[in-house]
C-alpha cells in the first residue's frame, strides 16, 4: 500500500505485499487458487452428472482409486478443455433465469438440465417453474415473467403471427423432442382398429396451436374423417384426458407422454398408434424465447443454447435413460411413477392390448428447429382454417425457427448439425417439399383452405 | 338439559363420522381383480403387477398416511415446484389476506358514502349490480392481460371478488342506523367526520363483519380456483399439482386443508363480529 492510502478504507490492505483477497502472500498465488476453484467447479458439476446418485459415485471411487477414477473419466469427457472453457468464458449478461416448462416428458432436456447441472455447467442459474398449461406459459412469455419456456413447437409461430393472442415476436432456439406422442383410445373401442370407425367419436387434444392437433387431424383426414365434422374434438389438459377417458367423456385422445402410458397403466385405454408412426422425427415441444432475449442477453443466450443442446445430446442416448428418469420423476418435476416413465423412455412397454411393445425411438430428443417443419406447420394452420390469405412462408419460418444460429452452436459444441435449414419430410407415406407449400395444401381432400 | 344435548350432539357428530369412514373403507375395498388372462409375466408386471396405483380411489387408510407423513414435515421446501404443505397455505393465505384488505379499504369507505348519501346510492347502484353477479374467475383472462403479472393478477381477483359483499353490506348497515341516534348527533351538533366514527361506525359495525365474514368466504374459495389456473404456489396449485400426477389420495388431502383453513378464517371472523355486537 502506499503511503497516501486511506487505512479506514476496509477496501485498502496495511500489509505490503499480499493478494486482492488479502488470504494468499501473492497475486500468483491468489491466481492459482481461483483456477483450482473454477477446476473444482467443472469436475463436481461432471461427477454429479456422470453419477446423480451420490452412493454410486462413493461407490464407484472406493472400487477403483481417486486416481484411476479420474483418468477413466478424463477419456470420456475433455476434463481440461471444460475447466479451460469454464475459465475464460464471456461474462454472463444475466445468470439468474426463469425457465417454465409443462410437466410432460417433452420437457425433458429443460428439465433434467436442473438437477443434472447443465445449467450450472454454464454457470446459469435457472428456476425452473413448473406451469399449469399452454395458454399460462403463452401469457407468462408474453408477460416476460418467463425468460424462456417450454412450449408447443407451432405456439411460436402462433403468437408471432398473433393467432390466439397479440401478435408478439417469439422465436424457437431449439427443438425439445421428437416422436413422443400417441394415439390413445379407450379400451372399449379395442374392436376399432380401424380408424375408418371413428366416425361419431370425441377426441381429446391439448392446445389448438400444438403438433398434437395438427397429427391428429391429419390422421384422422388420411383415413377419410373429417376432423371438423365427423368427430369432436376437445381441448383439455393431459392429466383431464386419463380421467375423461376413464369417465367415457372422451373415446380417445392423442396427448403427450407419460399420459398415454398413464392411461395403460390405470388399464382404461390402450395405444393405437404412436406418433412416430405417423410422422418418424416430427418435432413436439420447443424451447422459446422472446425475441429481444437472443439479442438482449447475447452471452446468456448462448450459455443457455449450449445447455439445452448438451441435456437434449445426452438425453438422446439410451443408455442415459435411466439417469434421466430418476432426475426428473419427482415431484419437483413431472411428479409420475417411475414404472410408467420408464415405459415411455426405454420404449419397452404394455400397449393396453395385452402386448409388450419395443420401440426404442418411441420419444427422442433432436434440438435442430428445421425450417421445413416450421413451414409445414404453416400449412397445416392455413389447411384447418387457422391462417387465412397470403403468406410468405419461408419468411416467417426463418424469422421464428433460429435455424441457422443452432447450426453454428451445435458446430462450436461438435454435436452433429444438418448442413441445411430445409428438409423434405414424409408423413403417412406423403412426402413434404418446403419449396411447394401451396402445391402441397392443395394436395388434400379434406382441407379448409 | 342444555348440557346433555351439547354431549348429544357430539356423540352423532362422532357417529356420522364413523359411517361415513365404514362407508368410504367399504367402498374402496380392493375389488378381486378378475383372474387376468395375461399369462405374460412380463406384460403383467409393466402393467404394475399388483403395484399399489395411486390414482383410484384412496382407502381411508391410506389418506390417514398421507396426513400424518405431510403435515409431520409441513414446511419443507425441494424447490419452486415442492414445498410443504405449510408453505404452500401461507402462499394462499398472504394472497387472500392482500386482495381482501386491497378490497376492504376500497369498499368500507365506499359502503359508507353509498349508505349515507341517497343520491350515491341511486348512481352507483346500477354498476353493483352489474358488476357484482360477475364470476370472480372471468376477470382473470383481463387482468392477466392487462396487469402482465400472475401473482398480482390472482390478488386482484381475490380483490374483485371480496369487493361486492363488503360493499353492500357496510351500505345496507350504514343505512340501517337508526334515525333516532342520528337525530341526537344533530341536535349536539356534532361534525359530520365525528358523526360518522363515534355513531354511523359502531352502529353498523356487526352489518360490516358481516359482509367481511361474507367476503372471505368466497376469497377462500377463489384463491383455490385461481391458483389452479395460474400455478406457481399456494394450496391451489398444490391441488393442481397432484390432480396432474393423477394422486387423488393428496388431492383429498389438499381438500381436507383447506376446509380446516377456511373454517378457521370463518371462525376468526366469528369471534370478530361478537366482539362489536351490541344490544338496543
Amino acid at each position: 500500500m502506499s503511503a497516501f492510502d486511506d487505512p479506514f478504507d476496509p477496501k485498502t490492505k496495511l500489509a505490503s505485499q499480499g493478494c486482492s483477497c488479502g488470504r494468499h502472500s501473492n497475486q500468483a498465488e491468489h491466481q492459482l487458487d481461483e483456477d483450482a476453484r473454477i477446476g473444482r467447479v467443472v469436475e463436481t458439476t461432471v461427477m454429479r452428472a456422470l453419477f446423480p446418485h451420490d452412493e454410486t459415485r462413493r461407490n464407484f471411487i472406493r472400487a477403483v482409486g481417486a486416481s484411476t477414477a479420474f483418468a477413466a473419466i478424463s477419456t470420456l469427457f475433455p476434463m481440461s478443455a471444460a475447466k479451460a472453457l469454464a475459465a475464460d468464458r464471456a461474462p454472463l449478461e444475466k445468470p439468474d433465469l426463469k425457465i417454465g416448462f409443462v410437466p410432460i416428458t417433452c420437457a425433458t432436456p429443460i428439465i433434467m438440465a436442473g438437477p443434472m447441472g447443465f445449467y450450472s455447467r454454464e454457470g446459469l442459474n435457472v428456476s425452473l417453474l413448473k406451469t399449469a398449461g399452454w395458454a399460462i406459459v403463452r401469457d407468462k412469455v408474453m408477460n416476460k415473467e418467463y425468460d424462456a419456456s417450454h412450449m408447443l413447437s407451432p405456439m411460436p409461430l402462433a403468437i408471432s403471427l398473433g393467432l390466439g393472442s397479440q401478435a408478439q415476436p417469439v422465436d424457437v432456439a431449439a427443438i425439445e423432442n421428437i416422436n413422443g406422442q400417441a394415439i390413445t383410445m379407450h379400451i372399449k373401442h379395442k374392436d376399432k382398429l380401424d380408424p375408418k370407425q371413428w366416425k361419431g367419436l370425441k377426441f381429446g387434444i391439448p392446445f389448438d396451436y400444438s403438433i398434437h392437433n395438427f397429427l391428429l387431424r391429419y390422421f384422422l383426414a388420411e383415413n377419410g374423417i373429417d376432423p371438423d365434422k365427423d368427430v369432436e374434438l376437445r381441448i383439455m389438459a393431459p392429466p383431464d384426458m386419463v380421467a375423461n377417458l376413464r369417465a367415457g367423456n372422451i373415446d380417445g385422445f392423442l396427448g403427450p407422454e407419460p399420459f398415454n402410458q398413464r392411461a395403460v397403466y390405470e388399464e382404461v385405454g390402450y395405444i393405437h398408434t404412436l406418433s412416430r408412426d405417423i410422422w418418424d422425427g416430427h418435432p413436439c415441444c420447443a424451447f422459446g424465447v422472446s425475441e429481444g432475449f437472443a439479442k438482449t442477453y447475447p452471452n446468456t443466450f448462448a450459455a443457455l443454447f449450449r445447455a439445452i443442446a448438451s441435456a437434449t445430446e445426452y438425453a438422446h442416448k439410451p443408455e442415459n435413460r435411466s439417469d434421466i428418469i430418476k432426475a426428473i420423476a419427482p415431484a419437483n418435476y413431472l411428479n409420475q411413477p417411475i414404472p410408467v416413465l420408464e415405459q415411455v423412455m426405454t420404449g419397452h412397454f404394455a400397449d393396453g392390448l395385452g402386448k409388450v411393445r419395443n420401440v426404442p425411438d418411441r420419444v427422442d430428443f433432436d434440438p435442430f428447429p428445421w425450417q421445413s417443419m416450421a413451414v409445414w406447420m404453416l400449412t397445416q394452420l392455413k389447411r384447418w382454417g387457422y391462417l387465412k390469405g397470403e403468406i410468405n412462408y419461408k419468411q416467417i419460418a426463418e424469422e421464428v425457427f433460429l435455424a441457422t444460429d443452432a447450426r453454428k452452436r451445435l458446430k462450436e459444441m461438435g454435436l452433429p448439425a444438418p448442413a441445411s435449414n430445409y428438409s423434405k419430410h414424409t408423413i403417412m407415406g406423403k412426402e413434404f417439399d418446403p419449396a411447394k407449400p401451396e402445391q402441397y395444401l392443395k394436395s388434400f381432400k379434406i382441407s379448409r383452405a | 338439559m342444555a348440557k346433555s344435548l351439547t354431549f348429544r350432539a357430539y356423540l352423532l357428530s362422532v357417529l356420522i363420522f364413523g359411517m361415513v369412514l365404514l362407508g368410504w373403507y367399504l367402498a374402496t375395498l380392493p375389488q378381486k381383480t378378475v383372474a387376468t388372462t395375461q399369462a405374460d409375466a412380463e406384460y403383467a408386471a409393466l402393467m404394475g403387477g399388483g403395484a399399489v396405483k395411486k390414482s383410484g380411489m384412496p382407502t381411508p387408510a391410506e389418506v390417514g398416511h398421507t396426513l400424518r407423513e405431510k403435515l409431520s414435515d409441513p414446511f419443507y421446501d425441494h424447490g419452486p415446484n415442492d414445498k410443504g404443505i405449510g408453505i404452500q397455505l401461507g402462499y394462499s393465505l398472504a394472497r387472500v389476506l392482500a386482495g381482501f384488505s386491497l378490497a376492504a379499504l376500497v369498499a368500507i369507505p365506499l359502503g359508507f358514502l353509498v349508505g349515507m348519501s341517497p343520491i350515491m346510492h341511486r348512481a352507483l347502484d346500477p354498476y353493483i349490480q352489474l358488476l357484482k353477479p360477475i364470476s370472480p374467475l372471468a376477470w382473470m383472462p383481463l387482468a392477466l392481460y392487462t396487469i402482465k403479472d400472475s401473482s398480482a393478477s390472482a390478488i386482484f381477483v381475490i380483490f374483485i371478488c371480496s369487493l361486492w359483499p363488503m360493499l353492500i353490506n357496510t351500505a345496507y348497515g350504514v343505512a340501517a342506523v337508526k334515525r333516532d341516534w342520528l337525530n341526537v348527533a344533530k341536535t349536539l351538533e356534532v361534525s359530520p367526520l365525528r358523526k360518522a366514527f363515534l355513531v354511523v361506525l359502531p352502529a353498523a359495525a356487526p352489518t360490516i363483519l358481516t359482509g367481511m365474514r361474507i367476503s372471505m368466504g368466497i376469497a377462500w374459495l377463489v384463491i383455490v380456483a385461481a391458483e389452479m389456473l395460474v400455478g406457481g404456489t399456494g394450496i391451489g396449485y398444490f391441488v393442481w399439482n397432484e390432480w396432474n400426477n393423477l394422486s387423488l389420495t393428496n388431492v383429498i388431502f389438499a381438500v381436507l386443508m383447506i376446509g380446516v383453513v377456511g373454517m378457521m378464517l370463518d371462525m376468526a371472523f366469528g369471534w370478530l363480529s361478537r366482539l362489536v355486537a351490541y344490544n338496543d
